[in-house]
């Protein structure tokens, strides 16, 4: 069992291999002569403005909030997809219940304009 | 050969790790991720009890999933009491936080 | 060594690396891509103790979306003012808390070591998330529709919480 799972852990280690022995080896290879132009951040055409830490706008965390709670429903979802015709109405009206009661948390997240962009 | 204890030893290691972030970071967000440490720590307990102690009964990793839903409500509503508070003080250091203190 | 000790120790190491780097590293969005390393350990240890569906919900929820929330959250409350490395510094109780915690640990790893264990070498399900549906959807039918009613319930307060104050016309 855990031996089909060693195969992502393989993928994985080449992965990481492959991406730092590009760089290492570039960052051996390469001449070495900066200047301030060179140096500068890579943007076409656009002189940069600013730091690169600015402050995000609200809309992505709500939005991230909402993501997480139906990732969750998403978990209990699976199992009973999985099971679903061995399990009968029980299971059904169960899931209707649970379904119901998260559908009320995001009317609510929808009438308060969670969703919208501003 | 890995026993109980390996994991038990590792998933204390976890929870020690994230309560002395927990007690000893400033940052509001830095405990928040302590915490949630502590709780994956719990997790790997929970699972590795079932799987030594009682093999076929399924239990212990029903548990962790509450346990998943819980943590995933708590960073969600943290994060949400971190950003007002943010958006009121314009702090998250927990040492200024002593408002209520008096 | 078989596979199952090698991928432990491998494991266990990457995971308490990364754990500690959370705590010790001093720029917060540091810390918290080395909280995404921790949570791809943690998913890889319930690999090794055969819970495969508990993996896959660890790197769904945790890797997928709880640190993306975090990670916006330290996006929501940083501005550029200040220098990166030092928004996560330790506050004044740090060798108050380092005593506390190796007090801690001895107190529980002398518990686990001293305890005995009723280990069964029993055999464990290959295929466990059909029974996790089972089980679930047949014993636990309570704590399921109170789990709804919870992420409901943190859903609207956290809306509540963190949305901007409605400007009263």
């Amino acid at each position: 069992m855990l031996t089909q799972y060693a195969t992502i852990g393989i993928l994985f280690l080449g992965a990481i291999a492959f991406g730092s022995i590009a760089m290492i080896l570039s960052r051996l290879l390469q001449p070495h002569r900066p200047y301030s132009q060179k140096m500068e951040t890579y943007e076409c055409g656009m002189v940069t403005r600013g730091t690169a830490w600015v402050q995000f706008k609200n809309s992505y965390f709500l939005y991230a909030m909402v993501f997480l709670i139906f990732d969750i429903e998403t978990i209990f979802l699976y199992p009973w997809a999985v099971k679903f015709q061995s399990l009968g109405l029980f299971a059904i009206i169960e899931m209707f219940i649970f379904l119901t009661i998260l559908i009320i948390g995001f009317w609510y997240a929808w009438k308060e304009g969670a969703l919208e962009w501003q | 050969m890995i026993t109980l204890n390996h994991y038990l030893l590792l998933s204390a290691i976890l929870f020690c790790i994230g309560l002395y972030g927990a007690l000893s970071k400033k940052n509001a967000i830095a405990i928040l991720i302590s915490i949630e440490l502590m709780l994956n720590a719990v997790n790997v307990n929970l699972v590795a009890i079932t799987k030594f102690l009682t093999p076929g009964d399924i239990t212990g990793q029903i548990f962790a999933l509450f346990v998943i839903v819980v943590a995933a409500c708590e960073v969600a509503l943290g994060l949400a009491i971190v950003v007002a508070i943010y958006r009121d003080r314009s702090t998250v250091e927990v040492e200024n936080l002593d408002w209520l203190k008096w | 060594m078989d596979l199952q000790v090698i991928a432990f120790w491998i494991i266990a190491f990457v995971t308490l690396g990364s754990a500690l780097a959370v705590v010790y590293l001093t720029n917060i969005v540091h810390s918290a891509l080395a909280l995404i390393m921790t949570f791809l350990g943690i998913a890889s240890l319930y690999l090794t103790l055969h819970a495969d569906f508990l993996a896959a919900v660890q790197v769904l929820v945790y890797a997928g979306a709880v640190s993306i929330l975090i990670v916006f959250g330290i996006m929501l409350i940083t501005r550029g003012e200040g220098r990166m490395c030092e928004t996560n510094t330790f506050g004044k109780y740090k060798y108050t808390a380092f005593v506390v915690i190796a007090a801690l640990f001895g107190v529980i790893s002398y518990f686990i070591i001293i305890t005995p264990w009723q280990v069964t070498n029993g055999i464990v399900a290959e295929e466990n998330m059909g029974t996790i549906g089972e089980v679930l959807f047949n014993n636990f039918v309570i704590p399921f529709e109170l789990a709804a009613i919870l992420l409901t319930v943190a859903m609207i307060g956290a809306i509540v919480i963190a949305r901007e104050v409605k400007n009263l016309k």
